[in-house]
């Protein structure tokens, strides 16, 4: 009938992972309002620091952060969210009924979403950074491909986690998101050094992986600016590292304890229920 | 394997609960449901809402739980081998809406054969042939949001397929559909029944005629109890109703006899002098009467224009078992 386990989990990550890709073909619509728009932000804050006199490197942060958000808005909207809307759409239970670790499902949702995200973050960075005369000195180009993907498998992992519980929640879940957005561009230090928030309160937003992500890759961008540094990259590599193990474990108990009450219930997983 | 039937259930009960005790009293789903369903076989559940079909299929697919007694599928349980079941089976619903509509027809029935571990080629090859069939071929490069409902519920159909499962599991896969869709649906169904080795279908639906046509043998469920099962024929036999005989014979002028003949339980009649015809009616407690009413005419020197035996329909039998229609 098909092949081994492995094989056919493979490929449904491909399955699923192939509507974001090819979706970024299809809606161009995006280029607007995912590049153009957080620009304005971007703008608005590289604007503030030059009337400030801010040292230039402050301007770069900015368009990093502004870059970063776009990761941060495609877990919240596009993996919290997406079991939710699979199930009011019927998608949910088919890939409930299929011979695969439902894993499989969000790993291709991430894969998917993450490519198409990328596309988003690198147009914002490089209009960014050719707007406003953004210097970047990218020395360990390796080591900052270690670290994105450590803070991309953490912030994905947590998605994969927050999709399970947002469909406990329901039609409550789309507040959580909205409420979850501000707050965490805030916390994160999208616009700002994380460290200026002080020792404990960056700490506690270093749970969200794309704070000490962000605090890493500006320091391999602006590697004599070490005073605006949160943690050593290393500190932060090996955090980035266990929140990868916590979220991806976390994820996968919340959606087996899911897929559990669902069926328990008859309420979680299927349509109209 | 050998005997193994596709689909076992043994007291098999479904009780929901409500979210709040406020939120009233809980709701028996299936009753003690026992049912078994032979390999090859394209098997009817017909029922009216709420009768427990959908709770049924959700089960037997691994979606629910029962509450209590045991259910397997392609001989394992659906508890403990849920993954073996799965890859052997799949289902389509009517009215589904799944899939993701910026895909095309053919990108979105590739990425649900992916979740079955089919290889891209293969997957490919099927996809095309099943819509060649069923008519969709010209949709295949169309994104799905531009569907009509009809074409919509055809690719599902056929994403059922696509996966060639050994046993599916159809949810009224022609509800709402128009005649040409559904026939198109049903002919494709009993041409894999038929044509596949141990292909086995469960199928519910609320048109009669779809079961009576389709199925081999039909089970009638209502308020989550299994009332009857057997094939169309002996259901129908089950329903001890009279049949009746109509005839519209050319204009007889001496009916006496025929109210006399054997196993006529009623007799009635109507003449029409302008179109020079007798219409005839009668109720049968035999069907060999049927000879000598029509050796009475002929004797009469009348001719036979029209000639028609209504029989117990399995909506009859429905009507009978459940104490309501469709309705």
């Amino acid at each position: 009938m098909s092949d081994g386990w492995i094989k056919r989990n493979v490929r449904a990550i491909r399955g699923r992972a192939y509507p974001r890709v090819i979706g970024s073909t299809r809606e161009p619509s995006w280029m607007f309002f995912d590049v153009a728009l957080p620009l304005l932000t971007v703008a608005a804050y590289a604007y503030i620091y030059k009337f400030m006199n801010a040292q230039a490197q402050y301007i770069g942060y900015v368009v990093i952060g502004g870059a970063m958000t776009a990761f941060w808005l495609n877990v919240l909207w596009s993996m919290a969210s997406q079991l939710y809307w699979e199930k009011e759409i019927g998608n949910l239970q088919l890939y409930l009924m299929a011979p695969i670790s439902r894993m499989s499902i969000l790993a291709g949702m991430a894969v998917g979403g993450l490519f198409e995200t990328t596309l988003r973050a690198v147009s914002t960075l490089v209009i960014g950074v050719v707007l406003f005369s953004v210097a970047l000195n990218l020395s360990h180009p390796l080591m900052l491909f270690g670290i994105f993907f450590l803070t991309m498998v953490a912030l994905y992992g947590m998605g994969m986690m927050f999709a399970s519980l947002y469909l406990l929640f329901g039609r409550e879940a789309y507040h959580m998101s909205n409420l979850m957005t501000e707050p965490v561009y805030l916390a994160s230090g999208f616009y700002f050094p994380v460290k200026q928030l002080g020792f404990w309160a960056a700490t506690g937003a270093s749970l969200i992986p794309i704070t000490l992500g962000l605090d890493a890759i500006r320091q391999l961008f602006y590697p004599t600016k070490t005073q605006d540094a949160f943690l050593p990259i290393a500190t932060e590599a090996l955090i980035l590292l266990a929140l990868c193990v916590v979220f991806l474990i976390l994820a996968k108990y919340s959606l087996d304890y899911m897929e559990r009450l669902g069926k328990t219930s008859g309420r979680l997983t299927l349509r109209w229920q | 394997m050998g005997d193994t039937p596709a689909v076992e259930t043994k007291a098999l009960t479904r009780v929901f609960q409500p979210k709040k005790k406020k939120e009233g009293k809980s709701v028996t789903a299936l009753d003690r449901v026992d049912l078994r369903i032979e390999k090859g076989e394209l098997f009817g559940l017909l029922g009216p809402n709420g009768a427990g079909k959908t709770t049924l299929l959700k089960i037997l697919s691994t979606l629910l739980l029962p509450t209590s007694g045991k259910a397997y599928v392609a001989g394992f349980d659906l508890e403990k081998d849920f993954v073996e079941v799965r890859r052997r089976i799949n289902m389509v619903s009517g009215g589904e809406i799944s899939g993701y509509g910026l895909l095309t027809v053919r990108e979105n029935l590739w990425m649900f054969s992916q979740f079955y571990g089919i290889k891209s080629k293969d997957a490919k090859e099927r996809i095309d042939s099943l819509l060649d069939k069923f008519g969709l071929s010209d949709k295949r490069d169309e994104k799905v949001r531009t569907l009509s409902t009809g074409q919509r519920q055809k690719m599902n159909v056929v994403r059922g397929f696509v996966t060639d499962p050994d046993i599916l599991f159809l949810d009224e896969p022609t509800l709402g559909l128009d005649v040409n869709a559904s026939r198109v649906i049903r002919d494709h169904i009993v041409d894999w029944v038929d044509n596949g080795k141990d292909k086995t279908v469960l199928l519910t639906t609320h048109y009669m005629a779809e079961a009576d046509q389709l199925c081999n043998r039909i089970a009638i469920i209502d308020e989550g109890k299994i009332l009857a099962c057997n094939t169309p024929e002996n259901l129908k036999k089950m329903v001890r109703m009279n049949k009746t005989l109509t005839l519209d014979v050319t204009l007889l002028a001496d009916k006496s006899v025929l109210g006399a003949v054997k196993g006529v339980d009623k007799f009635t009649y109507v003449d029409d002098a302008e179109k020079n015809l007798t219409h005839l009616k009668f109720v049968l407690t035999d069907e060999s009467a049927v000879s000598d009413i029509v050796s009475d005419v002929l004797g009469n020197g009348s001719k036979i224009v029209s000639l028609q035996k209504t029989e117990p329909t399995l909506e009859d039998v429905f009507i009978k078992m459940v104490g309501k229609g469709f309705e």
